[in-house]
Order: C-alpha cells, then structure tokens, then sequence
C-alpha cells in the first residue's frame, strides 16, 4: 500500500566530490521512494542520476543538482537538473552517441541515462556550462510525451 | 598493500571492502555505496591479493549493491580482466533484479563476466564448492 507522503520539497545538492556523489544518490533514491516510485524506477533513477552528476563532476568540473519533485498534478514525477560551469560539449551529437568517451569511459553515461528516463534535456555551451535536466514519472507510462 | 592470507580492508574513507580468503577463491564482499575512489583501490587491491595469494578464482558478491552504473561497471570488468591475466575466473554473484533490469538499458551488458544467483552458486561454479563446507547433499 501507499500512502500520501508528506510533499517533498525541492533542493539543491553540490557534486564537487566523491562522497557528493553518493550523497545525491541516496537524495534521489528517497525522493523517488516518497514520491511513489516502485524499486525498479528508483533504481534506474538514481542510475541516471549517479551517471549525469559524475559526468558534472568529471567532465564540468563540479557543480550541483537541483531535486525537483513533480506531485501537483495526476502522476507524481521527480525532476533532476545538473548544473556545471565547464567547458561544455562541443558536439552533442557525437556525446550523446553510445560509446563515445572523451577520456577513459565506457561513453555510456549520457546515452545510456537518456535511456533510462522520460525526458533528457541538455542546454550547453562551449566555455559557459552544460546543464542535463532529466524528468521520470512514476506512472508506468508518462503522462504525456512531445512528438515520437 | 597489505598481508597475504586472510581478510584485509580494500578503500578509504573510513569504510572498508571485505576480501576473505575460502581456499583457492577470493570472496569480495560490496555493500551500499561505494565511493568511485573505493572502487578503485579495490580494483588494485584484488589484483595484489591474487597474485600473493595464487587464488584460481574470485567471487564478488554484489547482492548488497543497490545500483551498478558505468563507472562500478567497468571497474568491474577490468578487476575480471586483471584476474583473468592472472589465470584466476571471476564470477559475479547475487545481482539483483532491478540492477539487472537497469544494465540492459543502460547498455552495460558486461561480456566477459561470468554471473551466478549468489554466492553459493558460484563457488560452485568455480569448482570450489568441496572445499567451502561438506555435508551438502
Ligand atoms: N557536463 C559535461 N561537461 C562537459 N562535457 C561533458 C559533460 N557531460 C558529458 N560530457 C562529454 O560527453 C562525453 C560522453 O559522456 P558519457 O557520460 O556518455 O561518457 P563518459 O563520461 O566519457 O564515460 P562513462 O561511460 O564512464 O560515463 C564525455 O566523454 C564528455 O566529453
Ligand atoms: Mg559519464
């Protein structure tokens, strides 16, 4: 059974270390299981979002996740916004492709995370940042979905 | 690097990785979160520990790891590769089910990586399951 959870509320997390890192992992994972999500979700979840904020970690030099729960309407959600002021990505394309790696990764981090989410969205610019947002519903299917 | 036979901490920040010795195996233990940094020294640890010890094969029992990403992945698959140069098998053992799942989609599918149910499965699979304790059936 389920109860209503008390509202979660949203916050913001630094990723500037390892112990971050799983410190967002564990933030995720509770959010998620507050807000209803069935184990499988919040394992793929917090998968994506230990990925993405290592990405913002390695790759962006540091920054922080913005934990957004979605529980206003119909379906309940959590959104993840991970933010850095890096060098950016040059070519989305080829970082979104599976195995692509800049350094010694499996180059699956962003591809394999899109996967593993409802929405992926990525707002980046060479020499200011990148910022991945990604949003998961915890209705097995999503409530709606732009285009194909 | 430590001593050779017996348990011995693997990592740092004031958490440890479990490696105990069951005749020719290594047995690895992760539970909870592991910290990219202890994952790695793991890696390094396991590696030394076979080559003092001439273990045949290790076991990692992943049953307490809530979740697998590409980083645990790999770090994963190359202390197999390492073992493997060393003539050791690894098995890993108690994935669970939401991991699984969540690997497939993720696109880590970890070739090379033999798996088994738990712990006991595979001992078993490694030929060393005599030598774990008598008496089964
Ligand atoms: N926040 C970021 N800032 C700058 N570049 C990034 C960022 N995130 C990803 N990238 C670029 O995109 C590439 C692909 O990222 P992805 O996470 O898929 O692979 P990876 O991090 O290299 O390896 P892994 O499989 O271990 O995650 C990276 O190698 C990096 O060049
Ligand atoms: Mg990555």
């Amino acid at each position: 059974m389920m109860r209503a959870a008390r509202h979660a509320a949203p916050a913001t997390l630094p990723i500037g270390s390892d112990a971050d890192l799983a410190w967002v992992r564990q933030q995720v994972r509770q959010t998620a299981a507050e807000l209803g999500f069935g184990l499988v979700q919040q394992t793929k979840l917090v998968t994506a979002a230990s990925e993405l904020a290592r990405n913002t970690l390695v790759h962006g030099g540091g920054g922080q996740v913005r934990i957004i729960p979605l529980d206003s309407g119909p379906s309940r959600g959590l959104r993840l916004s991970f933010v850095d002021t890096g060098p950016g990505i040059r070519d989305l394309e080829q970082a979104m492709t599976d195995g692509y790696t800049s350094g010694g990764g499996l180059g699956l981090g962003m591809s394999g995370s899109k996967r593993l989410v409802h929405e992926f969205e990525v707002d980046t610019r060479p020499g200011e940042g990148t910022t991945v947002t990604v949003t998961a519903w915890a209705t097995a299917v999503p409530p709606s979905r732009p285009g194909s | 690097m430590t001593g050779a036979a017996g348990t011995g901490p693997a990592g740092g920040h004031g958490f440890t990785v479990p490696v105990l010795q069951l005749g020719d195996v290594l047995l690895v233990t992760l539970q909870g979160e592991l910290h990219d940094g202890m994952a790695e020294q793991l890696q390094q640890d396991v590696t030394d520990r076979i080559s003092h010890t001439r273990v045949t094969g290790v076991v990692i029992d992943i049953s307490g790891v809530e979740i697998v990403d590409s980083f645990l992945g790999r770090v994963l698959a190359e202390i197999a590769a390492g073992a493997d140069l060393l003539a050791a098998r690894t098995v890993l053992a108690g994935m669970r089910p939401a991991v699984a799942i969540t690997l497939v989609e993720l696109g880590l599918t970890l070739p090379g990586l033999r798996t088994a149910l738990d712990v006991e499965r595979a001992m078993e699979l490694l030929g060393a399951a005599s030598r774990q304790g008598e008496g089964s059936p």
